[in-house]
């Protein structure tokens, strides 16, 4: 699914990345525990947060995440967004709470990583 | 075994959260412009992240060291202390003697080291209490 196609669903407001939105996303995670996403994200993943500090696009650069939709209207910073555009992140904003933003993306088809129970240990090597 | 051909140490300080991915992203560009394999490089990236937050949070401040021949990379974590209590609680995954603000900042969540271990083709951790922690991580290139 193209990041524009996550927008429409979400009714979600672009806050930088306009030039990268027709980006696929396969699989998405929901959380605002960075530890748990740097052990369980895979590969063109869309990451939903409420947490909007600047570790959310640190944690995004090291895992290869190209897009980030912060929850509940969320807006970080300028310091924040200025990072992510540098990399290349497209975040985008909803309205919507984490739950629910999840359930849409969800019914919409796309599936958290299935794979990602804490025993397997060969989940970050793309086996 | 071949010699290195890089050897970057790079400085961690304790508690000083607002540079904390500094040097892994440093890494992470450097080994790219290297030409790493993605998926290799994800796993390093990801191991380097979590071992150079805990130096932040848990360490009274240490280096991280990247070394890199043609058929490794290795990780190399080194801290003045305090020293890990007990090295088999804290490889438990959800085991976590994190402060508040770490936890704040979205970390603390017990998966730092079982999650370097996972990505981490070898992995070793040795701590003595007072003198500091040492962990070594290797990455196998072929």
């Amino acid at each position: 699914m193209k990041i524009t196609e996550i927008m429409r669903i979400l009714d979600a407001r672009v806050l930088c990345g306009e030039d990268w939105l027709d980006q696929e996303v396969s699989t998405a995670c929901g959380s605002d525990l960075m530890s748990d996403v740097l052990a369980f994200v895979k590969e063109k993943t869309v990451l939903i947060t409420g947490l909007t500090n600047i570790h959310v696009i640190r944690t995004a650069e090291m895992l290869d995440i190209h897009c980030i939709v912060f929850a509940r209207g969320k807006v970080p910073g300028e310091d924040v967004l200025e990072e992510a555009r540098e990399l290349g992140i497209v975040v985008l904003t909803t309205r919507h709470t984490t739950y629910t933003t999840c359930g849409l993306l969800y019914q919409a088809g796309i599936r958290g990583n299935s794979d990602c129970a804490p025993q397997a240990s060969d989940i970050a090597r793309g086996e | 075994m071949q010699e290195f051909s890089l050897v970057d140490v790079y400085p961690v300080k304790a508690l000083d959260y607002a540079t904390a991915g500094d040097a892994s992203a440093t890494i992470k560009r450097k080994l790219k412009q290297l030409g790493v394999d993605s998926t290799i490089l994800r796993r390093i990236a990801v191991a380097s992240y979590e071992v150079e937050l805990n130096l932040i949070i848990h360490s009274a401040g240490g280096t991280l060291t990247l070394k890199m021949n043609p058929t490794e990379i290795q990780l190399i974590s080194s801290d003045v202390g305090p020293g890990i209590p007990d090295i088999q609680k804290a490889l438990q995954e959800g085991y976590s003697t994190a402060s508040e603000e770490a936890r704040n900042l979205g970390f603390g969540a017990g998966m730092g080291l079982p999650n370097m271990k996972r990505n981490a083709d070898e992995f070793s951790i040795q701590s003595e209490m007072g003198k500091g922690t040492l962990i070594q991580m290797r990455f196998h290139l072929s």
